[in-house]
């Protein structure tokens, strides 16, 4: 086998490679390495805040609500914040197709009502919390 | 490549081996993948089949949802020729029971021709809003928009209460209890009528044209618990998916052919159909612009743009006095995106259910052919306004063919 004979070949496997990859690219399946996390640090660090969806799993095509815990890092219950909810499909450039809106609970607990999936694949919850400490904002990746 | 060829034919023969690798590569890809469903691909298939459908949920808004009497009165008001302005028109002639409830035209026709395309009604008790644009978030507050729709029925909600007084008494009172005194109302009178019957109904005390609200809202809410009982019928896909998750081998009339499979695998996959035509009914109870043309010579139509606003203002709504809902029910309403880009010449994603088989297609009938829906996808044209969601689909004939294969398992 010649060089060239080589050098064709790995380009066909090469092209062989990438059809696979955009095909798989073409069926927007989440990136591999997305943080799921359910509980992080704000992005400024003001806070740590969780989320919870009602009846502990993600469900689609249905409105349900979540519930977010706003603490410090130190821990203590983060009351009376401004909580902001968006979201959307980054790999399909929409927003959230609901405006969800979040009530007080109570002991740093905010309920987000009206929150509604309606494809599966990367969504992004993005929640900006202001309260006494400042303003701060955090995004939650959901893979469905 | 032997040794003995020379070194032209070697240099020609060397692009045609990669060919061949590719080809080859290709293939292989493209038969594994028509041979059998991945795992996600499994769960996806039975997402779509009618028995991932849950029990129709109630509607808080209409305490005759689920009663018989009203449902049979909804029926019987449904088919009723003699509620509407010339004595012609009942919601049967846009939305014939032999032909999925819908009429097979471009664009509607009651008293004259509508602006849009009739909706077929399985299962439409399930949608959270109303309409190509959603202006109406249940099914007794839609019912009474084409009543008083000049090109639909054409008449008036004093009319009708009238008619009911005339007509229907014993059946309306069981039901919904005495008719009011309708001596001081006008034979045609109605916020939304013409100069007349605009007037005729300003003269009218507040609380007389409530109670003439009242009746018309009834009538909406006996047409909607008859309308609850229309429900999609199991098809060949439903069969094949049923078996498929049961890890069995698909016989007799749940077999999918290799096309009609290879056009589920894209469905579900590289086309992205299922993006937005998901779950049993092949809809997300979304609205979506996806850039499908206006229809030169209409009014502008901004599609979800207007809708949105035009529910939020529906007196008939979840929110409204007529509603039997308390406001925690009204979470569709409430949550509801009003406003944004996204919502011009948005419209509601539609079930694909039966879609082969009832042509023409979208929401002003643009589209006259199944094959034709499925190249507009793969064409994906700027929209009209608004911005469209689609992104050209890079399939080739033999798959556009696959896919309409699929779609009429979906429609037998
Ligand atoms: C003149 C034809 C015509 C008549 C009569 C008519 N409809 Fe319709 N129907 C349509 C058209 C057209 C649409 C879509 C209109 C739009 O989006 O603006 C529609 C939409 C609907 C929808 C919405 C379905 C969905 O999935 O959102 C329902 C439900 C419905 N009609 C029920 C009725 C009932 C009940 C009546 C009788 C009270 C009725 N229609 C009378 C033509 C008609
Ligand atoms: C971005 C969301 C979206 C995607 C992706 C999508 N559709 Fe649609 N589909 C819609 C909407 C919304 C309509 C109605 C549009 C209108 O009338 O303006 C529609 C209409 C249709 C119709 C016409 C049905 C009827 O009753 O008029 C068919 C058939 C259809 N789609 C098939 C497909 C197929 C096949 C694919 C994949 C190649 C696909 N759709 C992908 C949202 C989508």
């Amino acid at each position: 086998m010649t060089s060239r004979n080589r050098l064709l070949i790995g380009a066909a496997v090469v092209a062989v490679l990438v059809a696979i990859v955009l095909a798989v690219q073409s069926m927007m399946t989440p990136p591999s390495d997305l943080d799921l996390a359910r509980s992080k640090a704000t992005a400024g660090g003001l806070y740590v805040a969780a989320i919870e969806p009602d009846g502990g799993t993600v469900v689609q095509n249905e409105l349900h609500a979540w519930t977010l815990t706003v603490t410090t890092p130190a821990g203590e219950a983060v009351t009376g914040a401004t909580i902001g909810v968006d979201g959307g499909m980054p790999q399909h450039g929409h927003g959230l197709p609901t405006a969800p809106a979040a009530t007080e609970l109570g002991g740093g607990r905010y309920r987000i009502d009206g929150v509604r999936f309606n494809m599966s694949g990367w969504w992004e919850l993005k929640f900006s919390i202001s309260a006494a400490q400042g303003k701060d904002d955090v995004v939650f990746n959901l893979s469905l | 490549m032997s040794s003995s060829t020379s070194r032209s034919e070697r240099r020609r023969g060397f692009p045609f081996a990669a060919l061949v690798a590719l080809a080859a590569g290709v293939g292989l890809l493209a038969s594994c993948q028509e041979s059998e469903f991945t795992e996600a691909e499994t769960a996806t298939i039975a997402s779509l089949s009618l028995d991932a459908l849950g029990p129709l949920p109630p509607d808080p808004s209409n305490r005759y949802a689920d009663e018989r009497l009203a449902a049979a009165f909804g029926a019987t008001l449904f088919f009723e020729q003699r509620l509407s302005r010339d004595g012609n028109v009942s919601c049967g002639t846009c939305h014939k029971i032999d032909r999925q409830f819908q009429d097979d035209l471009p664009r509607s026709v009651g008293i004259a021709e509508t602006n849009r395309r009739s909706m077929p009604l399985a299962d439409v008790a399930r949608a959270p809003f109303l309409f190509w644009d959603g202006r109406r978030d249940s099914l007794w507050a839609q019912a009474l928009g084409p009543l008083e729709d000049k090109r639909e029925h054409g008449g008036t909600r004093a009319g009708y209460a009238h008619f009911i007084g005339d007509h229907y008494r014993d059946r309306y009172e069981r039901i919904f209890g005495a008719l009011p005194d309708l001596s001081s109302v006008p034979a045609a009178a109605s916020p939304l009528g013409d100069d007349g019957e605009r007037t005729a109904w300003a003269a009218l005390p507040a609380a007389k044209q409530e109670e003439v609200d009242r009746v018309f809202a009834n009538l909406g809410k006996a047409i909607a618990a008859f309308e609850r009982s229309i429900v999609h019928e199991e098809t060949r896909f439903d069969r094949f998916a049923r078996v498929l998750a049961a890890g069995e081998e698909p016989a007799g009339d749940a077999v999918l052919t290799e096309q009609e499979r290879y056009g589920l695998r894209l469905f579900v996959g590289k086309a992205q159909c299922v993006n937005c035509h998901n779950g049993p009914r092949f809809t997300d109870d979304h609205f979506h612009n996806t850039g499908v043309p206006a229809v030169a010579g209409l009014p502008e139509d901004l599609g979800r743009e207007t809708g949105a606003m035009q529910v939020l203002a529906d007196p008939f709504n979840c929110l409204g006095r007529f509603s039997d809902a308390p406001a925690e029910a009204c979470g569709e309403l409430t949550f509801m995106k009003a406003e944004g880009p996204e919502l011009r010449r948005a419209f509601k994603t539609p079930s694909l259910r039966g879609a082969a088989t009832r042509p023409p297609y979208m929401h002003s009938g643009q589209i006259a052919t199944i094959e034709d829906v499925v190249a507009h996808y793969t064409r994906a044209p700027a929209s009209d306004g608004g911005t469209s969601e689609l992104v050209p689909l890079k399939i080739n004939d033999r798959e556009r063919a696959a896919l309409v294969a699929f779609l009429k398992t979906i429609a037998e």
